[in-house]
């Protein structure tokens, strides 16, 4: 069971926003940009200061280590970072299945970063991250730099990792279109975030 | 051997070699006139001074005037290292590392020099504290500053990367270690270099000084491996606490990076 709630969550003087994702349920939040998608998804992950609650199965964020948290809350950024010359460096004990579902083999771990292109640095910052086994997934625009084979392909991906684990997930996208297997969908009008219904 | 006494018209000679400089800077527009300047006019003032306060703290021995002395070099010393930096710490912090760094390393070594080396009686005596401290802070200022500017500006630059090692739950000691370990090696360069050219590229000047006064050379080059050895660990020792401390400070309780912490470089 892993559920995250955000109770009057705060970030630099927008109004307070509260949110509760059930274990396995996938919300997406859509918005203009600078409307302050990637920075809720920040402060979720306690990388930036803020204000009010977030709890995971009940636990608050600050009972916990902050490395914990971040293990368990993993967050995907809009444009990934590496710190080493060779992909492999970042992983600790890979799981070729996991390689396997975006197209990739374990090979691809003695590859250099810098050759690498935006979206395949993209897809494998997304296995980087489901390595952790998170309970929360927190993804802004996860598919914006790919073509549609792979945006499917990680959408699957996402989608199974969400079934088997029961991970709760926030998906930003800038734009308004639905995943089929989101259960809420969410927008900032203006600075704030209301849900959005199809009737 | 009697030490040569220099005249204000030695001096004058050495000084128009400085003017003839700056004059063909103005010439040739390299725009270095004015800093030289200052900084040659700085330098005769501040040195005058000098001797005039040692002349009188020499005489009297005072410990409450050769404390005031010191800690003023320590002031001025981590003003300079905050001055040097491109991103400085806010608030107290920005001369707060410098202090805290130097003073524990400057002061630690100069103490253990003159208790347990040099044993001077009483320990205090101005003619050994004041130019050992000072060779000790004018060589510690330079490595902290450079550490410190490394430190800062690499961790402005990989903040990305150290965030995405935050992100994938590594703690803070993990995200900054590499920049650590870089802002550590580049504030020990200089004194590392110093110790492998001495002696055959370069006589220090301390030793230059001794051997001017007319110590005997051997006597001077004991002297001089003396110095460089406690300058090295006082490097070190002010360099590792300031990068200590300072990337401690870029993050906070719940291990967020705080680049907010540092100010915006000038320009």
């Amino acid at each position: 069971m892993s559920q995250l709630r955000l109770h009057n969550l705060q970030v630099q003087q927008r109004p307070p926003i509260n949110l509760e994702i059930a274990a396995g349920q996938c919300i997406t939040i859509a918005g203009p940009s600078g409307c302050g998608k990637t920075q809720l998804l920040r402060a979720i992950a306690d990388l930036d200061p803020h204000q009010g609650e977030v709890q995971l199965n009940g636990m608050a964020q600050e009972a916990i280590p902050a490395p914990q948290w971040r293990c368990q809350v993993g967050y995907l950024p809009a444009e990934s970072a590496w710190w080493r010359e060779q992909v492999g460096d970042h992983f600790t004990d890979p799981d070729p299945k996991l390689f396997e579902s975006l197209g990739f083999t374990l090979a691809w771990l003695e590859r250099e970063v810098s050759r690498l292109s935006t979206g395949e640095r993209q897809r494998l910052a997304l296995l980087r991250l489901l390595n952790n086994k998170p309970k929360v997934l927190l993804l802004d625009e996860p598919t914006a730099n790919l073509d549609q084979t792979n945006a499917q392909q990680v959408e699957q991906l996402i989608h199974n990792y969400r079934q088997i684990e029961q991970a709760a997930v926030i998906w930003v996208t800038h734009d308004q279109s639905q995943h089929h297997s989101s259960t809420a969908h969410y927008c900032f009008k203006g600075n704030k975030l209301e849900q959005i219904t199809w009737n | 051997m009697e030490l040569i006494q220099l005249t204000p018209w030695d001096l004058s000679i050495a000084a128009l070699l400085v003017l003839l400089l700056a004059a063909l800077s103005f010439r040739l527009q390299l725009g270095i006139e004015k800093q030289l300047l200052i900084a040659s006019a700085r330098s005769a003032v501040q040195l005058g001074l000098l001797g005039l306060v040692l002349k009188v703290i020499f005489t009297q021995s005072n410990p409450l005037a050769i404390g005031l002395l010191t800690l003023f070099m320590l002031l001025v010393a981590s003003y300079e290292v905050m001055n040097r930096q491109q991103r400085r710490y806010q608030g107290y912090w920005g001369m707060g590392v410098g202090i805290f760094s130097m003073f524990l390393s400057s002061f630690s070594v100069t103490l253990l020099a003159l208790l347990v080396i040099l044993q001077a009686d009483p320990w205090y005596t101005p003619q050994y504290l004041i130019p050992l401290l000072g060779m000790m802070l004018g060589n510690t200022m330079t490595g902290v500053a450079l550490s410190l500017d490394s430190l800062n500006q690499n961790a402005w630059q990989q903040r990305a990367s150290i965030e995405a090692r935050l992100m994938l739950g590594d703690d803070w000691h993990t995200a900054i270690a590499g920049i650590r370990r870089n802002a550590l090696r580049t504030g020990l360069i200089p004194i590392i270099n110093a110790m492998a050219a001495a002696g055959v590229i370069s006589i220090p000047g301390m030793m230059t000084g001794q051997i001017l006064a007319g110590s005997a050379p051997m006597e001077a080059a004991k002297y001089q491996i003396l110095i460089l050895f406690l300058v090295s660990a006082s490097i070190g020792l002010g360099s590792m606490t300031a990068i200590w401390i300072g990337s401690k400070h870029l993050f906070d309780e719940r291990q967020r990076l705080r680049l907010d912490r540092l100010t915006q470089p000038k320009r």
